[in-house]
């Protein structure tokens, strides 16, 4: 496989790694089609991200920047820095990578699965939803032209146990606002069930290495005082793992962007909006453009 | 006060399942010790190693036993049962249900394999190690096909036994490593079938419908 040429792609900032597993041993994998090298140098103890080119040499070394407990790295020039996550510099905040796992699925697919709250009841039963609690009520989506994000808020659901402090499963409302704020990253912000005058963030980061096959690795960033480690691990994992069953049988694999192909009442109001703001950027990895849009070399 | 036997597990290990599904099938009580396995390594790290040096899970404490194969946890637990006919006595299911066991360790190892790297691996799993996989379910499938038609729906005897939860699984689990369930129509009724029983578990990964 070789990098894309789509541009959109190529400009914005990737999370390929977990910074505190980078050793001095370069780990291979691949982004946007082209295969990378993760290692961190003997001499300085920077983490560099190369290029392996066809001989198996190195190439220059890519922009590299360290944060939410990852790698970010790009090919392009991308004008919009990596997103900003106010929460995550709180003292109190736990922040847990919760660990890459595979996909075999386009990258928008994997968000647009996120933003859906329709699924709860039936893939996540008595974790996010369970019946017959199923109305999606109604809420607000938009493009937001200023920061060129997608957002979707006052989003309300019925969960059993929404968080892994919700033990007793007797459940409650939980009232989430989505954000997408780069085509491969998607979040989520809900009221911290164990601090309600506080919001948990979680995010999800996205490493397309190909156009139907991804890594992602949820981040999240918690107001909780109970829960161990492992606890909050094994809790956003299970759900994780259910989602990549549900995903791994979408066809087509990439995300169709033509209002028109496939069933309005699976696609809801605020992967319309998603949909809408990529094919006004006219990102082709990973999806099909309208007609005519974006044809691809 | 009984001192309850521990279970060290990853929620997400196939293996583990093995293990979790016999527990709740059989109705023998543990207490769970979850383990970092992805993303923190945990099973590799000191404190782990001392309680088994191999570094794998699932893990059996009871006592001053420990077991860390998931056919012999079952299989002891199997044993010490004083009711139910999970492993028969009778010389020629016992020696089906060993057979079995032997087969979901060594022929569906492929199996397990293909479903860690299609979850934590950088390339989907090879086309000759889902090959493997295939070959090992068309025994299965093959068997019971006749295991229907002589009037039986499990594996090894009349009832089910630990082979049809040792074998559960690997096949449960064939989607999250793109083998489908489409062409093994005997296994999906065994499928179906194991569902129903009282104390059947599901795992993330396992579709509700086959
Ligand atoms: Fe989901």
């Amino acid at each position: 496989m070789t990098l894309t040429t789509d541009p959109v792609a190529l400009d914005a900032w990737y999370a390929v790694a977990t910074a505190s597993e980078v050793t001095h041993r370069p780990d291979r994998t691949r982004l946007l089609g082209q295969d990378i090298a993760i290692d961190r140098c003997r001499d300085t103890g920077a983490i560099r991200v190369r290029p392996v080119l066809h001989g198996g040499e190195y190439g220059d070394p890519l922009p590299v920047i360290e944060r939410y407990a990852c790698v970010f790295t790009t090919f392009g020039n991308p004008d919009t820095p990596i997103v900003e996550i106010e929460e995550a510099g709180e003292p109190d905040r736990r922040v847990v990578p919760c660990g890459w796992f595979t996909i075999r699925s386009s990258g928008p697919r994997i968000v647009e699965n996120f933003l859906d709250m329709a699924h709860f009841p039936y893939v996540h039963t008595d974790i996010l939803g369970s019946e017959p609690n199923t109305d999606v009520g109604p809420y607000r989506a938009e493009i937001r032209a200023d920061v060129d994000e997608v957002w979707a808020t006052g989003c309300h659901f019925w969960q059993p146990r929404g968080a892994a402090t919700e033990r007793d499963g007797s459940g409650m409302m939980m009232h989430i606002d989505y954000r997408v704020p780069s085509p491969f990253i998607v979040m989520l912000y809900r009221v911290a069930p164990s601090a309600p005058d506080r919001r948990d963030a979680i995010a999800l980061f996205i490493q397309p290495m190909g156009e139907e096959l991804c890594r992602a690795q949820p981040v999240e960033f918690l107001v909780d005082e109970i829960s161990t480690h492992t606890e909050l691990l094994h809790f956003e994992q299970v759900i994780f793992l259910q989602d990549r069953l549900i995903l791994e049988n979408q066809v087509p694999r990439r995300l169709p962007l033509d209002g028109q192909a496939e069933i309005p009442t699976r696609a809801d109001t605020a992967s319309v909006a998603y949909r809408r703001w990529l094919a006004a950027k006219g990102l082709g990895y990973g999806t099909i453009l309208p007609h005519g849009q974006g044809e691809r070399a | 006060m009984t001192v309850l036997p521990e279970l060290y597990e990853f929620p997400l290990d196939d293996e583990c399942y093995k293990v979790r599904l016999a527990l709740s099938l059989m109705g023998v009580a543990s207490r769970s010790r979850p383990v970092d396995m992805v993303p923190g390594r945990e099973h590799e790290k000191p404190a782990f190693l001392r309680i088994n040096p191999l570094g794998t899970l699932p893990v059996w404490v009871d006592g001053p036993v420990i077991l860390r194969e998931a056919a012999t946890i079952v299989l002891a637990c199997a044993r010490g049962l004083k009711a139910g006919n999970w492993l028969p006595a009778d010389p020629a299911a016992f020696g089906a249900v060993m057979d079995w066991l032997v087969f979901s360790v060594r022929d569906l190892h492929a199996a397990h394999q293909a479903r860690d790297c299609a979850l934590l691996g950088q390339e989907e799993p090879s086309p000759a190690l889902r090959a493997q996989v295939r070959r090992a379910f068309n025994v299965m499938e093959d068997h019971m096909v006749l295991r229907h038609i002589g009037g039986h729906e499990w594996f090894a005897d009349a009832t089910p036994t630990i082979a049809d939860i040792l074998l559960f699984p690997a096949f449960a689990l064939c989607r999250d490593y793109g083998v489908d369930h489409d062409g093994f129509p005997a296994l999906r009724r065994w499928m179906r079938a194991m569902r129903t029983l009282p104390g059947f578990i599901t795992m993330p990964g396992i579709p509700d419908v086959t």
